[in-house]
């Protein structure tokens, strides 16, 4: 049967089961999240004060290029199966769908980040004060990357080299979204209030909610022609 | 059943790279037919396909549905057509059944079942096997599968003949023949000619059409 509700989950549900069969993909984003942060006491200094002032940096950054890692394969797997051009062609609002799509790529990509940034915290001995403010700004930031994301992997889905031109145009878009996101942190390891940045790294993911499911999904009607 | 066209383009004019693939295209498909868009390789049969499909926009020139402009009544054009390119549209990670499953949660694949669809189009057995392991001509069956359960009266077919093999292409033109003689229509690019004696042939590269 055919309704909006039944399109949206199938196109969740079928994401998520290719994710959950092609497990390497699924592992490598988070693999690259975790290595990186796991090499930075190796590479820089074991030291705890150290760690902890470089903590929130590291472990946003390492998110951020984890995110950027996976995003390429967005739609470009559908568009080179020729699934893509099916799922436009559906009667359904487009919007919708690929609203579902980018939340089956956060299930996958950003939702691991997040649950395993406590422990990376832990690692890099970032202070208890900044668990929270971590956590909690990482869901929002994800959130951000992986719906600012999509545009650009729709606007490049039908180029050969789109990998290098996506991450050149949605890098730039990313940076507010890190810079609130440490800052939150580290207002929070230093005993400041951090509740106006993290209105803003809240006001960035409901304006993103809002907007770029339909900005994806007009890029993808101009991406898929080349 | 009114004389009234399914599907009317006029003047289709599309450019690629300043280089115009085809010009002042125009044409009808009614119910009950099947148009065969023939042509060199590289002549725009494609990107023709695409473009009734409304999958690439025209430089200019206007499609009609039942005499309404498409621009104005995309969702319900949609909702009667049904596209199968020379990409199958599978995931190869997936199995048939689930391929199909996904499809009709999208498109109005309700006449049958998806176990139905594909022992109709012979893939029977092969339901729950993973697409990696079908060879190509059954890859294409199973995405051929899709037209045994849609509701769609309108058909685009690119290439649907690659890669099948004898007792394939007969199925397949059963199924046409079955879904025109019902009212539809279906639109269909190839180099073979089908045997079917209703098909009519649009020529891409001399841009006459013949048979009208």
């Amino acid at each position: 049967m055919m309704t909006l509700s039944g399109a949206f989950f199938g196109v969740i549900r079928r994401d998520l089961s290719i994710a959950l069969r092609h497990r390497g993909d699924l592992l490598n984003p988070l693999f690259f999240f975790l290595i990186v942060v796991t090499l930075v006491p190796l590479g820089i200094s074991p030291e705890p004060a150290r760690l902890a002032a470089m903590a929130p940096g590291m472990i946003w950054i390492s998110a951020l290029l984890a995110t950027l890692l996976a995003l390429d394969n967005l739609f470009r797997a559908d568009f080179t199966d020729g699934s893509l051009v099916q799922l436009m062609l559906s009667p359904q609002p487009l919007w919708l769908l690929v609203l579902a799509k980018i939340i089956a790529h956060w299930l996958v990509t950003g939702l691991p980040v997040v649950l395993f940034s406590p422990l990376l915290g832990l690692m890099l001995s970032l202070p208890e004060a900044g668990f929270l403010p971590l956590l909690l700004g990482l869901i929002l930031g994800t959130a951000v990357f992986s719906l600012l994301g999509a545009v650009g992997a729709a606007l490049t889905v039908a180029l050969h080299k789109g990998s290098v031109l996506l991450s050149l145009l949605v890098m730039p878009l990313y940076v507010p979204v890190l810079i609130f996101g440490t800052s939150a942190v580290q207002r929070a390891v230093d005993g400041v209030s951090y509740g106006g940045v993290m209105a803003m790294l809240a006001a960035a993911s409901a304006f993103t909610l809002l907007v770029a499911p339909f900005a994806a999904a007009g890029a993808l009607k101009v991406g898929i022609n080349g | 059943m009114s004389s009234q066209p399914l599907l009317e383009f006029q003047a289709l004019t599309f450019e690629r790279d300043d280089w115009p693939l085809f010009s002042d295209l125009s044409g009808t498909i009614k119910a009950g037919e099947i148009l065969q868009i023939t042509g060199p390789n590289g002549c725009g049969k494609t990107t023709l396909l695409q473009v009734l499909a409304t999958i690439q926009p025209v430089n200019r020139g206007t499609l009609r549905w039942l005499g309404n402009n498409i621009a104005q009544c995309l969702q319900q054009y949609l909702a009667i057509i049904a596209f199968i390119g020379h990409k199958p549209g599978l995931k190869l990670s997936l199995t048939p059944r689930e391929n199909l499953q996904w499809l009709a949660k999208l498109q109005p694949l309700t006449r049958c079942t998806s176990a139905e669809a594909l022992a109709r189009i012979g893939l029977a057995g092969f339901e729950d096997v993973p697409c990696y392991t079908l060879s190509a001509g059954q890859l294409r069956r199973a995405a051929l599968a899709a037209l045994c359960m849609t509701q769609a009266t309108l058909w685009f077919l690119d290439e649907p003949l690659t890669a099948l093999d004898v007792e394939g292409i007969a199925n397949l033109e059963a199924l046409l023949l079955e879904h025109v003689a019902k009212g539809g229509a279906v639109v269909l690019s190839s180099h073979q000619p089908l045997v079917n004696p209703l098909v009519r042939t649009l020529a891409l590269d001399t841009m006459a059409e013949a048979g009208l």
